[in-house]
């Protein structure tokens, strides 16, 4: 691996990003019980737009992101990356932060060096990409501390440069910045900003009205396990296609 | 008395004590390289009857020590399979006993302590494309201060245990001898003074690796919550 595929350096072409996306889901469906929590019949994801998934509370938002991600089967239906199924490779490609961060019992720095190490990063290369991703991440003096002493913002922070320590082509986060404060929300966000601008395509859960507005290109807009609109970012807000997006920017949408 | 014999450095005493040790401690670390990588396979795996297999070792963890003893002489003893080899009423036979008692007892406090930490890690491991074999590693070594307490409990069982050692044994002096099987004899035969020093260092070694649990304890819930 060269220095030149790493996110920070911003060095990456879009047809290796092209390879992954556009993601596209076709008749997907995620049951239990009878009951289809995740039901969708198309969805394309392109390259370079950052898509913000919102709506209300269950209504498979996660579950979609974990579907998208692979870490759980649907129950049926094809998720296609370019056009290619999921496999370890396409996987090593992507990455997840969660909502509440899961970091490591080990250092800050073996946080970030375990993930490099999982993506075949040879040891000796990946000194420097992790000094580079702790000042990123605004941890360098916090390199050698237990990362679980760190505070929320901290270890989100930590979860976030991890995640795009081997510079995915294709980034999955699940309401990052639910319980943060706002200035450990504007560092998660600059941090989200830059991963944009290196080419990462962002699929982002979020409730936040203003975060949407901010990192947004285009929202997708989730009602009871469906996609009930995929609309660019300002027009949505202004005037939501969907009568339940409405109801749901007017603070009046039940599950 | 018994103070006077722990303090004067008394060989026999001590030979004694230093056996025990050497014993308990070699059983433990074989026990620790069978239990906690089978614990912690039983955790990830997903195959059909590891619910049964669970309730098996958790309650193998209270073999009664003189099944086992008894289970390894029938073994051991000259027209047993193993009688071979020659090993009954030796330290390698009472190491045995004791691997045989010991490991269950490591194999489900692993096995406990990786499912709960697979529980918080799974999708991130399976996030970094790690397999679920390849991620028993990561969790043996992210469970480390936890896996100290199995092996202290392990340890705590195997020094403190009578039953085993003393029939695979056979309590013969200077080659067999451990605290707790010298305790039994001494006190049947009237020599309280040894019995009690003995048993005096048997109750200091308990609150030693208790007091080593409890620090355990703190410190990793320190790193936890701080």
């Amino acid at each position: 691996m060269d220095g030149g595929m790493l996110a920070g350096s911003g060095g990456r072409t879009a047809s290796e990003a092209a390879a992954i996306l556009p993601l596209r889901v076709r008749g997907l469906h995620y049951t239990v019980s009878g009951k289809r929590l995740v039901d969708i019949e198309t969805l394309d994801l392109g390259a370079g737009v950052p898509t913000m998934v919102m709506g209300p509370n269950g209504a498979g938002k996660s579950l979609l992101l974990r579907l998208l991600h692979g870490l759980i089967e649907p129950s049926g239906g094809k998720i296609l990356f370019g056009d290619r199924e999921l496999s370890l490779p396409i996987r090593l490609r992507q990455a997840m932060v969660f909502q509440r961060p899961v970091v490591l019992r080990r250092s800050v720095r073996a946080n970030i060096d375990y993930a490099l190490a999982a993506h075949g990063i040879a040891r000796r290369e990946r000194a420097g990409r992790v000094d580079e991703l702790l000042r990123m991440g605004e941890l360098s003096d916090k390199a050698g501390q237990p990362a679980r002493t760190m505070s929320s913002g901290e270890q989100q922070r930590l979860a976030l440069v991890r995640a795009i320590a081997a510079s995915p082509d294709l980034l999955f986060l699940d309401e990052p910045t639910s319980s943060l404060d706002p200035a450990a929300t504007q560092m998660i966000e600059a941090l989200i900003q830059r991963a944009i601008a290196a080419g990462t395509k962002i699929v982002m859960i979020t409730h936040d009205v203003g975060q949407a507005r901010r990192l947004g290109g285009e929202i997708l807009f989730m009602h009871r396990g469906r996609v009930v609109e995929q609309t660019p970012c300002p027009a949505f807000f202004d005037a939501p296609v969907s009568e339940a997006a409405r109801a749901f920017l007017a603070g009046r949408l039940l599950l | 008395m018994a103070t006077g014999l722990i303090l004067s450095g008394n060989a026999e005493l001590w030979t004694i004590v230093l056996l025990s040790l050497q014993v308990s401690l070699t059983a433990v670390v074989f026990a620790a390289l069978i239990g906690m990588p089978a614990g912690a396979a039983l955790a990830v795996g997903r195959f059909p009857g590891k619910r049964a297999l669970v309730v098996l070792i958790n309650a193998l963890m209270g073999l009664p020590p003189v099944v086992v003893g008894l289970t390894v002489y029938l073994l051991l003893s000259n027209s047993g399979p193993l009688g071979v080899l020659q090993l009954l009423y030796t330290p390698t036979a009472m190491i045995i006993a004791q691997v045989v008692l010991v490991t269950p007892i490591i194999a489900a406090l692993t096995r406990q302590v990786i499912e709960d930490l697979d529980a918080e890690y799974s999708e991130q491991l399976r996030s970094f494309g790690v397999s679920r074999l390849a991620s028993v590693p990561t969790l043996l070594w992210d469970g480390r201060t936890s896996l100290l307490t199995a092996l202290l409990a392990g340890f705590g069982r195997a020094i403190a245990e009578v039953g085993a050692v003393i029939i695979v044994g056979g309590n013969i002096n200077h080659v067999t001898r451990v605290m707790t099987t010298t305790i039994a004899l001494e006190t049947s035969k009237g020599n309280l003074a040894l019995a009690l020093a003995l048993g005096a260092i048997l109750i200091l070694i308990a609150i030693a690796v208790n007091g080593a649990l409890g620090l355990i304890g703190t410190a990793s819930g320190r790193a936890a919550h701080a």
